[in-house]
Parts: structure tokens; C-alpha cells; sequence
């Protein structure tokens, strides 16, 4: 394993692991106000401090990263869900209608601001974690979609895919049993890149409001509350800040890394 | 060349009118009706119908859409719910804060990512590559506005350089537009830049092995002027690319932007008129926003055909 590969996948699992153990242990109640205890610098029993209600930071750090990777998680989810059979189809129908239609609406995604849209989404069915889900994921699916049909193309064209047609298999079963193995590692490595970009896309609809409502903890939502008390209370901003910024941080290593790892061509390089 | 540029240009007519279509549909089938909106709970159904009637709510979707497209195409955005004034005036009065905070954002992101894409790509291997791409790992990491709120505690709270929000107005002068949007601006333009420097770094280096470039060394440049004057244009194309995208993402980057510094830009309206129900001035902005990007694309598209001819002459 090569070295972006270990430290991604630490900071990872340092994130997957607090949202888990959040669900059965935190150091405080993340929703409990405390007022006589407000505003606390980071110390022996609040280890990051407190906010402005004298909420633990700790233990709402470990619960917003349930909410940050839930989002993230099935805004890939549906980027894949979608992103991958019509990348497959259009792969398989090369130069057709419907590869062309598939392509041309995935052009038209990509040339609207996301984070607009995105917006856009949750300020019509109202903001919550449901729809921000949806917005962040609708942006996936064009880049799944492209990443399939881009890696799928060549496949087409080797002689196994022949063998296969020859024994009789049709489009579907081909796609599914032979290109979609194929295309498997170069998916992971975008999965964990989305994965990443769905945190901070997250973590921006949060911080305006149209993310996870109170009293969910999000980090966005974190650094909304500590935007007027920066200059008081600066660990309200910056421990939530550099929460996000581990964890997409780790996720990009963790994406570099897998990528190299991945590809057995480098791998022989490096040996 | 000629057939190109009428290619895409067709392309763009079709992007923006599918575009128009899903704004106009997505914002209509938004619960809450903007007349019942603005009257309140206890509005009369005859007044609710009267005001629907005024704004021209009544009449069937279809007419509705073409009002609002042909409208958008004379320069005519139509009459804000909420605020009564043209939707034009609205904007162009908010253009003047976004448009300039994007593109000071993008010359910022360019200034930045050109020395040191060239820089890591000059030293390949190196500590100092090792160095710029280490930070552009953490810039593409840092949310913006997570940052602005750094900026602004560092230099407008501790060091008092700049204010901590607000814009100066046009009519103090352009030194002091540019001052007071130099914190957005750094901010938004930081995460670009990174990626800026990553894709100028790679691309360069896949230009570094081009025969053409050992040729210019073989001739007698140094390796510094066979970087200059052949890698750098021949690396351009996907630089070209990344800033069109960019383009985008620094307008709506903006948004989120001009919320930390209180700035009266596109991206606030957007937010207020959301929040009154100011359905007009959301699918007009929206719009516009769209049409930016797309048109920015083809920009980008007839660009490429200009620095790489093989692009022509394929079609």
C-alpha cells in the first residue's frame, strides 16, 4: 500500500468510525444547552470546547459526521445508481440516437452551477437533508455516467467481448458481466472523489440554511452559528473547518492512493 | 472554421432552451402560490385572483413561458413580486458586485496557478513539486467560505486591513471596490486555483515529453524558454478547459461567498428573493447564471478551435 493510500484511509476511517460510535456513545448530549457553560475554549472536559448554548463541540462534531457522510453516501449512491446503467447503455449503443441523447443531457447537467441548482432544489421543496441529498445527487449521475461510457468504449472493442457476443450473450448481460468488472477500480476511485466533493457541497447547503435542520448537527451548520462569534470564540470555527477538511482531505489521498494502487501497470512500475 | 463555430453555436441555442424549460417547470411546480404569498393568511380568494390577474399568473403556463423567454431575449425580465421594480434593474444593480468579484476571483485563481503549475512542473519529483502539490491537496480540501471566515478574522478582525464585510460602491472609486472585495475574491478564488495548478502541472508534464520539445532543446533553448515558449501553449488546451468550468463554479462559488461578507450581489438576491417567495427574480437570476455558463463553454469551445487548428479541421 502506498503512503496516500494509508493516510486517507486513517483520516477516512477516523470520520466513519466518530459518526459510528456517535450512535451509541458521545462524551455530552450534542443537543443539551448548557448556558452557564458557553462559549468554553477547548479544555480537560470539553475537549473541543463549547458553542454559544454551551453545547459540547465534541460531541456534535461526532454526530455531524453522521449527518456530512450520510448525504455524501447516497448522493453517490444515486450518482452510481443512475450514473452507471446509462453510462453502460450508452457505451454499448456507441454513436446511436440514444448514446447521443444520454451525452447531450449529461452536457446540459454539467453546464448548470451546481451549487445554484442545488439551491434552486432546496429552496422549492424546502431545505432539509432529504433534499439536499437529492441536489448533490443529481450532479452525480453525469459524471458516473461519463467516467462508465468513457472506460466502457475500448472495452467494447477486445476480443473477449467478441467471444462473448459470439457465445451468444446480448448488450445487457455483456455490460453487466464483463465491461462493468472491468470498469470497477476506475469507479472506486471516482466514487471516493464525489464522495469527497458531496462532503463540501454538504457542509455549503448546511451553511446557508437549506441543509440539515436544527437540531441535527452538521458542520455547516457548526460554522454558520460561529460566523458572528469568530472573533470571540474562534475554535467554534475553525474545529468544525478542520473537521471537513480531514475528512475530504483523506477521502482525496484515499482516491489518489486507491487509484495508484489499482492499476496493477503502475504498481509493476513502482516494483 | 466557420462550420465549427455555426455547430456550436447551434448546440448553444439548444442548451439554453432546454435550460429555460426546466428553470421555468422546476420553479412552477413550487408549492405556494406567490399571490397568496404576498397577501398573507387572511387575503380574500377575490383579492388573491385580483393580484394573480395583475401579475399575470392567470393565464396558461405555456403563454406564461413564452411571455418570460421572448421578455428575457428584449432585455425584459418582468416586474418583481415583492419589490414592484423592473427584475432587469434588479440585476444589473447586483451584476456589478458579482460579475466583478468572479472576475477578480479568476484572475486571482490564474495569477496563482500558472507560476506555480509551472513551477512543480519545472521540478518535477522535487521538494519543491512535492511542496506545491502538497497545498493544492489542501486547498481543493478547504470549503471557501470556511476560509472567508479565516480571512476575516485574520485580517479584517486582528490586523484591521480590511472590513469584515459589506461593499464599497461604485461611486468610491474603483480602488476601493477592489479593496473591499479583495477578501471574497481571495477566498473564492483559493480551491481554484488549486486545481488550476494540479491540471497546468499535468498538463505541462505531458507536454515536457513531446518530441517537439527536445527538438527546441536540441536546437539551443534553455530548458526554461523551451517551457515558455513551446510547453506552455501546447499545454493550454485543458487549462483553457478548467477555467471555462471554473467560470461557474466562481459564480456560484459567489453566492456562498457574498453571504460571509454580506455583499449586495447576484447570490444575496437569489437568497432573498427565495425567501419572499419572489418566484420572477429566482428563475430570471437562475437564468442568467445558466446563460453565463453555457455561453462561456462555447466561449471556451471557439477558444480551443483558435490555440489548436487540428480541432477544425476535423469537423
Amino acid at each position: 500500500m502506498n503512503r496516500n493510500l494509508i493516510i486517507g484511509l486513517t483520516l477516512s476511517a477516523l470520520a466513519v468510525i466518530a459518526a459510528l460510535v456517535s450512535f451509541v456513545w458521545t462524551p455530552f448530549d450534542h443537543a443539551s444547552l448548557n448556558i452557564p457553560d458557553k462559549l468554553q475554549t477547548p479544555n480537560g472536559i470539553h475537549w473541543f470546547g463549547t458553542d454559544h448554548f454551551g453545547r459540547d463541540i465534541f460531541s456534535m462534531i461526532m454526530v455531524g459526521a453522521r449527518t456530512s457522510i450520510a448525504v455524501a453516501f447516497v448522493a453517490v449512491g444515486i450518482g452510481m445508481g443512475l450514473g452507471i446503467p446509462l453510462g453502460l447503455w450508452a457505451a454499448a449503443r456507441k454513436g446511436s440516437f440514444i448514446d447521443e441523447l444520454i451525452m447531450r443531457a449529461n452536457d446540459l447537467i454539467f453546464a448548470f452551477p451546481s451549487l445554484v441548482i442545488a439551491i434552486l432544489i432546496t429552496a422549492i421543496f424546502g431545505a432539509g437533508a432529504v433534499n439536499a441529498i437529492i441536489a448533490i445527487g443529481i450532479f452525480n449521475i453525469p459524471v458516473f455516467a461519463r467516467v462508465v461510457r468513457g472506460a466502457a468504449m475500448p472495452i467494447w472493442e477486445r476480443e473477449f467481448i467478441f467471444a462473448a457476443r459470439v457465445a451468444g450473450k446480448n448488450a445487457a448481460r455483456i455490460s453487466v458481466e464483463h465491461i462493468l468488472p472491468n470498469v470497477m477500480n476506475l469507479l472506486i476511485v471516482q466514487a471516493t472523489i464525489q464522495f469527497s466533493l458531496g462532503i463540501l457541497a454538504e457542509a455549503a447547503l448546511s451553511y446557508v440554511g437549506l441543509g440539515a435542520q436544527p437540531p441535527t448537527p452538521s458542520w455547516g451548520r457548526m460554522l454558520a452559528d460561529a460566523q458572528t462569534l469568530v472573533s470571540i470564540a474562534p475554535h467554534m470555527a475553525l474545529i468544525p473547518g478542520f473537521a471537513i477538511i480531514l475528512t475530504v482531505m483523506g477521502l482525496n489521498l484515499m482516491g489518489d492512493g486507491l487509484r495508484d494502487y489499482l492499476n496493477p501497470r503502475l504498481r509493476v512500475a513502482r516494483t | 472554421m466557420l462550420r465549427y463555430t455555426l455547430k456550436r453555436l447551434l448546440s448553444l441555442c439548444i442548451s439554453l432552451g432546454v435550460a429555460s424549460l426546466l428553470i421555468f417547470f422546476m420553479i412552477e411546480i413550487a408549492p405556494g402560490d406567490p399571490a397568496s404569498f404576498m397577501l398573507g393568511l387572511n387575503a380574500q380568494p377575490d383579492t388573491i385572483a385580483a393580484l394573480q390577474a395583475e401579475l399575470g399568473l392567470d393565464v396558461p403556463k405555456w403563454q406564461r413561458y413564452v411571455a418570460w423567454v421572448s421578455g428575457m431575449l428584449t432585455g425584459d425580465f418582468g416586474t418583481s413580486y415583492t419589490y414592484r421594480t423592473p427584475v432587469a434593474q434588479m440585476i444589473s444593480d447586483r451584476m456589478w458586485v458579482s460579475l466583478p468579484l468572479a472576475l477578480y476571483a479568476l484572475a486571482l485563481s490564474a495569477l496563482i496557478a500558472f507560476p506555480a503549475g509551472m513551477y512543480a512542473a519545472a521540478r518535477r519529483g522535487q521538494t519543491g513539486d512535492v511542496a506545491v502539490m502538497g497545498a493544492t491537496q489542501l486547498g481543493v480540501a478547504v470549503p471557501n467560505f470556511w476560509f472567508a471566515m479565516m480571512l476575516v478574522l485574520i485580517f479584517a478582525i486582528n490586523l484591521r486591513w480590511f472590513s469584515a464585510g459589506g461593499f464599497a460602491g461604485w461611486d468610491k472609486g474603483f480602488g476601493a471596490v477592489m479593496w473591499s472585495l479583495t477578501l471574497p475574491a481571495i477566498s473564492l478564488a483559493l480551491p481554484q486555483a488549486a486545481i488550476l495548478a494540479r491540471v497546468m502541472r499535468s498538463a505541462l508534464l505531458d507536454v515536457m515529453n513531446e518530441d517537439f520539445m527536445r527538438t527546441a532543446r536540441a536546437k539551443g533553448l534553455t530548458s526554461a524558454q523551451t517551457l515558455w515558449r513551446h510547453g506552455l501553449r501546447n499545454a493550454l488546451i485543458p487549462v483553457l478547459t478548467i477555467i471555462g468550468l471554473q467560470f461557474s463554479f466562481l459564480l456560484a462559488g459567489g453566492i456562498i461567498i457574498e453571504q460571509v461578507f454580506y455583499l449586495p450581489g447576484l447570490g444575496r438576491l437569489v437568497f432573498q428573493s427565495i425567501s419572499a417567495r419572489d418566484l420572477i427574480v429566482v428563475e430570471s437570476v437562475v437564468m442568467l447564471l445558466v446563460f453565463c455558463v453555457i455561453v462561456v463553454n462555447f466561449a471556451v469551445d471557439l477558444a480551443y478551435a483558435i490555440v489548436d487548428p487540428r480541432l477544425r479541421t476535423r469537423e
